[in-house]
């Protein structure tokens, strides 16, 4: 009976990624309290973001977004059945181990949220909960996934309803790996390189202070322990695998100002996994209505017909923000 | 032969690779593919639900009318695999749904719906199978349990230890696990031979 014997892995590369695989074709919402949780779930939402407020209220409150009250997390893990993740700021190690104590799903590390750390983002390989981090091209995509992060999502703009720059984050992502396709290994390397080079910012910032050269020793580790180095092989590693796929090697959501059916269906078109929407729900005159029409239009992405019949009658989505008139960028945050 | 998975939410393109790598190694002819719309049921072989959450996929079936028809075909006779949230929505019982939620009812056993807890408690393990020597890897996330079988015509195929953890009632198999997320076909393979 020895083979038998259980020996239960926890955490593992495959059950974090496995995770955000069965989220795919699904629509993931933002919601403030166990109400607006339940109308998500009924609507056929495959997860919830728990938030105190969503994007376009940061937006408005301005201030330091933080981490979310664990309080009102727990509220809304207890109000629904479907996963429940939660959001920490970029590089906040102790907000990221409340919340994987806390038993939440799935963390976004999220430029929505005020950053933490100027220079990193968490090591996500130590923790047993699977992350998702947002990307505007291929460099932050493999940066993240480099670090662990078990699903990607466009950073887009949040809080806009303007679909925008989901859409250049997409084309971005999708045109790089293209042109990669078409490279030799020996020139991919190359941009491991030059994608590994977000790393090094702080070890040349401590020289620059100390009248230093801005050389790093190629023994010297850069990021949790690991050198230059090893962080462009591991890039390569992942660069190869993309080459390969043609595609991310995680799942990739869109996320940032996703507000209407088309704009779901206009993601899927474009190969995207799945969509977060944050505002365009509960800023809608009629949410549950929105809501359910969403999840049917990334369900039927594909077939225009119903995409018109379930854009009927929505009432009046999220108003919306030209990008131009932005104070704040949140998709500068966190390379 | 044509083996359809139900795409209407989770990780449908898995389990297509697993059943076509199945049918290569049967050396069987045939198609996989993705299935959304009632009229594609005509002529199938066979019929994989995957695992997604179990309440989005109950909610679309009913709304595009895929629900019914795979009830009435598996009641039928079709083989019908069901992984994860694709076991719920085979299952007579479920413990812990939603208000809204449909089930086919064509496994006679209770389910306790997300039973292993959050995903902060999802594991690997080495699974015993009723068919073969070697043991598994079961891949459980957020999984539901079998709690009972209701009828003599529930036979354990997978076992964690002493627990059952895989099914099947004639035509139909119900797994707590995720097989397609292994490159181990052994369970896709012994499905599809009950369409052979």
């Amino acid at each position: 009976m020895g083979r038998f014997e259980i020996i239960e892995m926890k955490g593992t590369e495959r059950l974090k990624r496995g995770f955000a695989k069965m989220v795919k074709g699904g629509v993931i919402m933002d919601v403030t309290n166990a109400e607006q949780a339940r109308i998500a779930e009924e609507a056929g939402a495959v997860a919830v973001m728990a938030l105190e407020r969503v994007p376009a209220d940061i937006r408005k409150a301005g201030g330091v977004a933080r981490m979310a009250d664990p309080e009102k997390i727990q509220e809304i893990m207890d109000a629904v059945t479907i996963p429940v993740m939660a959001k920490i700021r970029i590089g906040h190690h102790a907000e990221a181990l409340a919340l994987e104590a806390l038993g939440v799903d799935m963390i976004d590390e999220s430029e929505v949220l005020t950053p933490a750390d100027p220079y990193f983002h968490v090591d996500k390989r130590k923790f047993s909960v699977p992350f998702v981090c947002g990307a505007r091209n291929l460099g932050e995509a493999v940066r993240r996934i480099w670090e662990g992060a078990a699903m990607i999502r466009t950073k887009g703009e949040a809080g806009t309803g303007n679909i925008i720059e989901a859409v250049r984050h997409v084309r971005l992502v999708s045109e790089n790996i293209r042109l990669i396709q078409r490279m030799t290994d020996e020139q991919i390397y190359g941009i491991a390189e030059k994608f590994a080079e977000p790393y090094l910012r702080l070890a040349i910032e401590v020289r620059e202070i100390s009248g230093l050269p801005g050389q790093v020793l190629e023994n010297e580790p850069v990021y949790e322990g690991h050198t230059y180095r090893d962080i462009v092989e591991g890039i390569y590693k992942i660069l190869l695998e993309i080459k390969k796929l043609g595609r991310l090697p995680v799942v990739n959501f869109a996320a940032g100002g996703v507000a209407t059916p088309a704009d779901a269906a206009l993601m899927m078109q474009m190969g995207m996994d799945g969509v977060f929407v944050g505002s365009g729900i509960f800023k809608s005159s009629n949410p549950p209505k929105m809501a359910r029409a969403i999840v049917e239009a990334v369900n039927h992405w594909d077939e225009p017909e119903l995409i018109a019949e379930i854009s009927k009658n929505l009432g009046e989505a999220m108003r919306g923000k030209d990008i131009a008139e932005l104070e704040v960028r949140l998709e500068e945050r966190g390379v | 032969m044509r083996v359809g998975v139900i795409g209407v939410q989770g990780a449908v393109s898995e389990h297509i690779e697993a059943a076509r790598k199945a049918m290569e190694k049967l050396g069987v002819n045939g198609e996989v593919f993705w299935l959304k719309k009632r009229e594609q049921l005509k002529g199938i072989d066979a019929v994989i639900i995957p695992g997604g959450e179990s309440t989005t996929i109950s909610r679309l079936m009913a709304k595009n009318g895929l629900f019914d028809k795979v009830r009435e075909l598996g009641e039928g006779g079709l083989p019908v695999m069901g992984t994860c949230a694709g076991l719920i929505m085979l299952s007579k019982e479920v413990i812990g749904a939603t208000p809204e939620q449909r089930f086919l009812g064509l496994l006679d056993v209770r389910i306790n719906r997300n039973a292993y807890g959050r995903q902060v408690d999802s594991f690997e393990a080495p699974l015993r199978l009723s068919f073969d020597d070697e043991p598994f890897q079961g891949v459980f996330i957020r999984a539901p349990r079998i709690v009972e079988l209701l009828s003599r015509k529930v036979k354990p195929i997978a076992w964690l230890g002493d627990r059952i953890v895989g099914v099947e009632q004639n035509n139909i198999i119900g797994l707590e696990f995720h097989p397609e997320l292994t490159d181990d076909t052994r369970l896709h393979e012994y499905f599809l031979m009950k369409a052979l």
